[in-house]
């Protein structure tokens, strides 16, 4: 199914949203890190700053987020991993209280308890979780939980191609199959599990090849652009609200960044990123907008500052909202 | 005379496990990230390029199957080094190792050795939030059938590596982030220390006095020691001496030294990073109740540890968690001032 008008300039739009988001939070990441802002000694300090602690960051591998929860309702749950903004921002997590947790104020979306790994959004029905592997799992829980309710609800998992490896993976896939659950898992690709290139963790060209193991469908997105996902996952989506089950799409996707902010990319190949750079799904979605006549300057221009607003403004509350009390860190172990 | 080199802990890890490559060709070492990237915490640092992937081997993010391949080649005969990044993620492989590693040896009758260390980095204070800054040795610890070794520093960190890879038993070796001299996280200069080039053992079981004292013992191990020697040089301001003991293994314990050092002083402060309940600090406090016939304590004895709670992100949260240098400072005030009945609480 190709893409109406207005899911391609809402893709476009949260592309834009997502790119900026991670661009800014690479910068604010920084701040308090360097010399001469710290002790003596240390090249960066993970521990300083606003925004402390490891930073997982998405730049290039916008499309997947977009294309697949372009197909996504409130009811339907998504399941994300360790980098997992692009696709709470595509599920419509709320920016300001998601901006506010991972500067662990009091107004995050856990108080300050999660930070950015560990997001949860019971109203979007969006959470993720630091451990490689385990969205799979609770992704077939959700998709259980709709079936036996009689619900059309649809469980997405998003993992990386490195997470494939895990058990989690297989015993997920043989679950949802066996009890043909409305669950889509989507394996990002994006060639490296930290410094781990795919050829080097296993032997399967493609993971959407492995699908044929548990008897469902699977398809390779070869391409990372907005336009592609978004059709293999309209499949996708649909079969699972029907009631035909699960399936598994991956994407081959681009990570732009480190894998984690301060990461030194030893392991990887000089020009790569500028090379991949050069195929930024962002402007390519923009350019086809151009040419079926659904953007021109102008309204580029109005998208982008509406952009931008939302963004700063996401920050500014973030900055500006109060720290929890130190003695808050002993509630909610339990409800 | 040799010259006198500074290590940081993580390099005098990947020293021990170069000489063990180079000593023994059943050695090699498994594990994510720890080929090109040289291991997230440099635990591996440059040993990829001197010896090549046949004995520096990247894995999948597969951990039951590395972490098991571990226990079929030690059964082997090998003697496999094995890194699981952040101890946290041991809950997925956990059967490997509580159920395999831990129990096979004693199930076998004694008949399988199973000589694989199992190393990982432990520890918050940087706030990476609750699945990437738990302790967890006393889980471990607490589990008949491992071995478990935290040193606080370089010196130690090499001595206790060599001998864990001599060791005919599974070993688990736990470094915390914050010790191993990082360029990229904060860390107490006392971990990075002279390190000899030869191949020295530090046998496990053996606390260290690293600072002798007369008023009050403080029992702890890993970064823990360095926040209560620098709590130490605080308390010696007030005229409070502090005896800092550097547990350095837990598995097995050196009993003998805690009890030692609790007669000397007669209080006991256990300083620890780990959860309070059910965990190290019980298992010292316990230790010295057992013992009361010989220890005569003045004051009650004193726990700080992280109140039960998993580690929060948020910075103050997390600060209020962890006990720091200031909370072991009023621990020993506050144990001095209990062994005083004139002392009169505000
Ligand atoms: C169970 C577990 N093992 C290891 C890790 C450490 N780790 C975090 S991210 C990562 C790589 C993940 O690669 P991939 O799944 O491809 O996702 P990507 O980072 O490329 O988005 C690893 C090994 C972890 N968090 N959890």
């Amino acid at each position: 199914m190709s893409a109406s008008q207005e899911h391609m300039l809402w893709m476009y739009e949260k592309m834009i949203e997502i790119r900026l988001y991670e661009e800014t939070m690479a910068k604010v990441y920084l701040e308090g890190k360097l010399p001469p802002a710290i002790q003596k000694g240390l090249a960066f300090d993970i521990g300083s700053g606003p925004v402390p602690g490891e930073m997982h960051l998405a730049a290039g591998q916008e499309p997947v987020a977009v294309g697949v929860c372009a197909h996504l309702r409130t009811e339907d749950t998504v399941v994300g991993a360790h980098r997992p903004h692009h696709f709470a921002i595509a599920k419509g997590v709320p920016l300001k209280a998601m901006t506010a947790e991972m500067f662990g104020k009091e107004t995050g979306l856990g108080h300050g308890k999660g930070g950015h790994m560990h997001l949860f959004d019971p109203a979007h029905k969006f959470s993720c979780s630091g451990i490689v592997g385990a969205s799979m799992p609770p992704a077939c829980g959700a998709a259980l939980a709709a079936k036996k309710r009689g619900k059309d609800w649809v469980a997405v998992a998003f993992f990386g191609e490195g997470a494939a490896n895990q058990g989690a993976f297989h015993e997920s896939l043989n679950l949802a199959s066996l009890w043909h659950l409305p669950v889509v898992f989507v394996c990002e690709d994006n060639k490296y599990a930290i410094s781990v290139e795919k050829t080097d963790s296993t032997s399967v060209s493609s993971d959407a090849d492995r699908a044929a193991a548990y008897g469902m469908p699977g398809v390779r997105v070869g391409r990372n652009d907005a336009l592609s996902v978004y059709e293999a996952a309209a499949a996708a989506v649909d079969r699972a609200r029907r009631g035909q089950g699960p399936s598994l799409i991956e994407v081959k996707t681009d990570r732009y960044l480190g894998h984690f902010q301060g990461d030194a990319e030893a392991y990887r190949p000089k020009g790569e990123v500028e090379e991949l750079r050069k195929h930024d799904p962002i402007p390519h979605l923009g350019e086809h907008l151009r040419k079926l006549g659904l953007l021109d300057d102008a309204m580029d221009q109005a998208l982008r500052s509406r952009v931008e607003s939302r963004v700063a403004e996401a920050y500014d509350y973030a900055r500006t909202s109060p720290y929890p009390k130190p003695e808050d860190a002993l509630h909610h172990v339990f409800h | 005379m040799s010259t006198a080199r500074k290590l940081t802990m993580a390099a005098a890890i990947s020293e021990a496990i170069g000489q063990a490559i180079e000593r023994d060709p059943d050695v090699f070492v498994m594990g994510e990230d720890i080929g090109k990237y040289g291991g997230i915490f440099g635990a591996t640092g440059g040993l990829f390029a001197k010896y090549g992937r046949d004995r520096i081997m990247d894995t999948p993010i597969s951990e039951t199957a590395f972490i098991g391949a571990a226990i079929g080649a030690a059964a082997e005969g090998m003697r496999p080094i094995v890194e699981l990044m952040f101890v946290d993620f041991f809950g997925v492989c956990m059967d490997m190792i509580y159920n395999h590693l831990a129990k096979n040896t004693y199930m076998s009758g004694g008949n399988v050795r199973l000589p694989v260390v199992l190393m990982t980095a432990i520890g918050g204070g940087y706030n990476d939030a609750a699945q990437h800054s738990q302790c967890l040795y006393s889980t471990f610890a607490h589990m008949p059938g491992l071995k478990v070794v935290v040193p606080s520093n370089a010196y130690d960190a090499k001595g206790l590596m060599n001998q864990a890879i001599r060791d005919d038993n599974p070993v688990i070796y736990m470094f915390h982030k914050g010790i191993m001299g990082l360029p990229w996280m904060a860390y107490f200069e006392g971990s990075t220390t002279e390190v000899p080039e030869d191949n020295y053992t530090i046998p496990f079981g053996q606390a260290k006095v690293v600072r002798a004292g007369s008023d009050v013992t403080i029992v702890t191990l890993s970064q823990m020691v360095h926040k209560s020697l620098l709590a130490a040089q605080k308390l010696a301001q007030s005229g409070i001496d502090a005896e800092v003991l550097d547990l350095r293994t837990l598995v097995p314990l050196d009993r003998a030294a805690v009890l030692q050092s609790v007669r000397k002083t007669g209080r006991l402060l256990v300083a620890d990073e780990d959860y309070l309940s059910f965990g190290m600090s019980a298992e010292i406090s316990a230790l010295v109740a057992e013992n009361l016939d010989s220890v005569r304590l003045k004051a009650p004895v004193k726990r700080l540890a992280v109140p039960d709670v998993p580690i929060p992100y948020s910075r103050p949260l997390e600060q209020f968690v962890i006990p720091q240098v200031d909370a072991i400072v009023r621990a020993c005030s506050d144990l001095i001032k209990a062994g005083k009945p004139e002392a009169v609480v505000a």
